[in-house]
């Protein structure tokens, strides 16, 4: 009998803590899937978040550094400036990399650090029980914007993704989301990517991911993924960002 | 000995490279040396200064509270140094810059044209070289000759013709002092 | 070996490169930017890496990744720049990341001034950002000892495993001497980490971090770093004892502030004050024992720092009961003169009738024969 599924060797044989619904499951499987088929298991350091998935070192079978909220890009800055042979990401949720480390952010992408970010935008933050994040959408809920996020009381949904594109070291910039097989399949596609810029020394690349938090907002799984649909890939429009790689030109003449 | 002097006066009168000579100097013929810029704010606003001791034991304090001696490159650094040097130390002034009268009759003041000495020499920019000259010879810390021989390990140091004009200029300073005491004496 | 005439501040970034550091990340603050603007011309002839990064927060971070990919690694910064850093240097404690960091002290709170201060004792000695831990505090007072211990900084954060902290002040950063540096050590020879993250090749993934969920865990771990700081103190306590020999009453000072001290001593000592001078090196662990050994036979104490004291509590703890401690400190970036700590050291010495004490010695000396 042939096998047509089987667990990434880059993950542990662990089970996850994640709600039922939450997005860092599928996003982790796609990130495992992409270091295994890169064959860059062995050279590849994480730097996991503060936040759900502050955990994730339970999760992937590679070398993991822990960061403080928020430093995950300068972490993984130290460890690539010492080991430039060595793959690097960081996997950070939408207040750890687009409020507390913005700057960091802005400025790893603009000094074209060779790492790959893994942005997790599920407008809220999970893992301190809900409160408004930078990228919450106006009218969504959260525990800290009663009535819903206000703009004129509470400001603006960020955009950080589209802030990087203009920072002179950023080559790979898209956002995608993991709410049906078809956007996973681009999700990880994306991923690819990103990690290949990296492997080729380009320069900064960031895959911003839409992901789901049922818990937060107080939806079933499945209403979960449709809001990302009707209402947060509105704000946050799915694509290409930037992309100074090249690979799709290279592709075209290829094919 | 522990001879603690002040070097004063506008950034880029070569101020801070007077002091450095001394205390480099005063490194290479044994000597325990420090040397203490003013830092900060203050650098870049346009005066500078350094501290620099130099002695035959350990240096406490590289800060010269009562320095034995102030060497003015300018009137703001007179006003500010000529109230601290202590009493029976010297005072050496630019001759072509400060004109300000001294109100203290407990030390030995000495006014060397160094910038016209430079003029004569050839190389205006020299002018603080002969002021350590100048210094060399008033404060008697260390021979003449062995500021010269020092003087080849600083920048100046770097292409012969220029440290041959800057010896030069150590010598026109020192005998200007010379010529100077002489005075002091006759007068 | 020939001796340079070399400011503080590039003294300290060569004896780092000697020591084998090859990263630096730091974020421009006065009095210590001509720490970074040697290490970014230094670093680049040997093949190291220097970034000004744009933040003290990200500057720390960046040393936190670099000491976990095995880097030799260092960054520097003047008070209110350290204190953003403490975070990070909390999270290095407690990941048992070796590093070394520099402060150059200035005059605080707040903005403060550039003048030179010991005001960040407290600080760099009881920890300095959150948690339960301790960094090794090193405090030079000459060029020369400033090349030395920055040079052996880089070996101690390797065998402990901890933050090393260099603690100087604007005055020492400036200030020029004659240094003899040592030869330089090249960091390939160095031993090999069995613990960095370099990627899982031919051996388990490994993690580095100092969350630890489990209260019981997190408990073990601090009992780990606890029995670490135990053997730092009995293993690196450094001092100097100067003229203590006859000495009826000594000063406690460190830094720039033991400079002054001994100019006030050969003061003293001319007037015939029997005085001497015990100079912590390790701040943290503090010195403790030998001066506790000093006060069974000095029974009089003072206690000099530019601050409004706080080494003082770490003299009061050694000394206990032994002897009587008195303080005098100058916050604030003044630079006292050696005259005024004379002063100062003359009136504890006569309000203790020391010089009548001897007197008294003397006549009864004189009776026996």
């Amino acid at each position: 009998m042939k096998q047509v599924f089987h667990k990434p060797k880059s993950l542990k044989p662990a089970i996850y803590h994640y709600c039922p619904g939450c997005g860092h499951s599928i996003i982790h499987r796609l990130v495992a899937e992409v270091i295994d088929e890169l064959g860059i298991q062995e050279k590849t350091v994480g730097v996991p978040p503060a936040g759900c998935a502050v955990l994730a070192y339970n999760y992937f079978d590679v070398d993991m550094g822990e960061a403080p909220h928020g430093r995950a890009v300068a972490v993984a800055t130290g460890i690539k400036r010492v080991l430039p042979d060595r793959v690097v990401f960081t996997y950070q949720g939408d207040g750890d990399i687009a409020a507390i480390g913005t700057g960091g952010a802005v400025h790893a992408a603009n000094r074209g650090e060779k790492i790959t970010v893994l942005f997790i935008n599920n407008g809220v933050y999970g893992m301190t029980g809900g409160q408004m994040a930078p990228t919450t959408v106006a009218g969504m809920n959260s525990t800290t914007t009663p009535g819903g996020r206000d703009v004129a009381r509470d400001g603006y949904p960020l955009d950080l993704t589209q802030m990087l594109a203009v920072a002179g070291g950023s080559v790979y910039l898209e956002r995608v989301a993991v709410n049906s097989p078809k956007n996973i399949k681009k999700a990880k596609k994306a991923i690819k990517k990103a990690f290949q810029a990296q492997l080729d020394g380009l320069g900064f690349s960031l895959v911003e991911i839409l992901s789901t938090c049922p818990t937060n907002w107080k939806m079933s799984p499945i209403k979960a993924m449709e809001y990302i649909d009707q209402s947060m890939s509105k704000v946050f429009p799915l694509g290409v960002i930037k992309d100074k790689t090249g690979y799709d030109e290279k592709q075209g003449e290829e094919s | 000995m522990t001879v603690k002097s002040v070097f004063a006066g506008f950034g880029g009168q070569g101020v801070l490279l007077m002091g450095y000579i001394l205390a480099f100097t005063g490194m290479r013929i044994g000597k325990h040396v420090t040397y203490l810029p003013s830092y900060g704010a203050e650098v870049r606003g346009g005066t500078a200064n350094c501290t620099v001791v130099v002695s035959d034991q350990e240096i406490a304090s590289p800060v010269a509270s009562s320095p034995d001696f102030a060497v003015v490159m300018n009137n703001p650094s007179l006003i500010r140094f000529a109230t601290v040097v202590r009493s029976g130390g010297g005072l050496l002034l630019n001759d072509d810059l400060v004109h300000s009268p001294v109100k203290r009759d407990d030390l030995t003041v000495l006014r060397i044209p160094v910038s016209t000495i430079a003029h004569q020499l050839g190389e205006d920019r020299s002018a603080n070289v002969v002021m350590v000259g100048a210094f060399a010879e008033m404060s008697q810390v260390a021979p003449l000759e062995a500021f010269k021989e020092a003087l080849a390990d600083t920048g100046l140091g770097k292409k012969a013709k220029v440290l041959e004009i800057n010896r030069k200029a150590l010598d026109a300073g020192a005998e200007a002092v010379r010529q100077a005491m002489k005075k002091e004496k006759s007068a | 070996m020939t001796k340079q005439l070399m400011r503080g501040s590039h003294v300290l970034g060569e004896a780092a490169v000697r020591a084998g550091c090859r990263y630096y990340f730091g974020y421009p603050i006065t009095p210590q930017n001509e720490v970074p603007e040697y290490l970014s011309g230094r670093l680049l002839e040997v093949g190291g890496t220097f970034v000004q990064a744009e933040s003290e927060l990200s500057s720390i971070n960046m040393v936190i990744g670099a000491a976990m990919a095995g880097g030799r690694v260092m960054t520097s910064s003047s008070s209110p720049g350290i204190s953003l850093k403490q975070e990070g240097i909390s999270y290095l404690a407690g990941q048992e990341m070796p590093a070394v960091i520099a402060n150059m002290i200035r005059g605080g709170p707040g903005l403060g001034n550039i003048a030179p201060a010991q005001s960040d004792y407290f600080q760099a000695t009881r920890g300095g950002g959150h948690g339960d831990y301790r960094c090794l505090v090193l405090a030079p007072a000459s060029c020369q000892e400033l090349c030395d211990l920055t040079f052996s900084a880089f070996d101690l954060a390797d065998k402990y495993r901890n933050p090393v902290m260099i603690l100087g002040d604007g005055l020492m950063g400036q200030m020029m001497e004659p240094v003899e540096f040592p030869e330089p050590v090249d960091p390939a020879a160095l031993p090999k980490k069995d613990w960095i993250l370099d990627g899982a090749k031919g051996r388990p993934s490994r993690i580095i971090l100092s969350m630890l969920l489990d209260p019981k865990r997190l408990e073990a771990h601090n009992y780990k770093l606890t029995r670490k700081y135990d053997a730092m103190t009995a293993a690196e306590q450094r001092w100097e004892e100067y003229q203590c020999d006859d000495a009826l009453l000594v000063v406690v000072a460190y830094g720039t502030a033991a400079r002054i001290v001994k100019g006030a001593i050969k003061r003293v000592r001319e007037m015939g004050l029997k005085v001497g001078l015990f100079r912590p090196i390790s701040l943290y662990p503090f010195p403790k024992e030998p001066l506790s050994r000093l006060t069974q036979r000095v029974r009089q104490v003072l206690v000099f720092e530019m601050s409004s004291g706080q080494m003082v509590e770490d003299v009061q703890i050694a000394v206990k009961s032994q002897a009587e401690v008195h303080f005098y400190g100058r916050p604030g970036g003044v630079i006292p003169t050696p005259e005024e700590v004379a002063h100062q050291i003359s009136h504890y010495y006569h309000n203790a009738h020391l010089a009548q004490g001897e007197a008294a010695d003397g006549r009864r000396a004189g009776g026996a024969a």
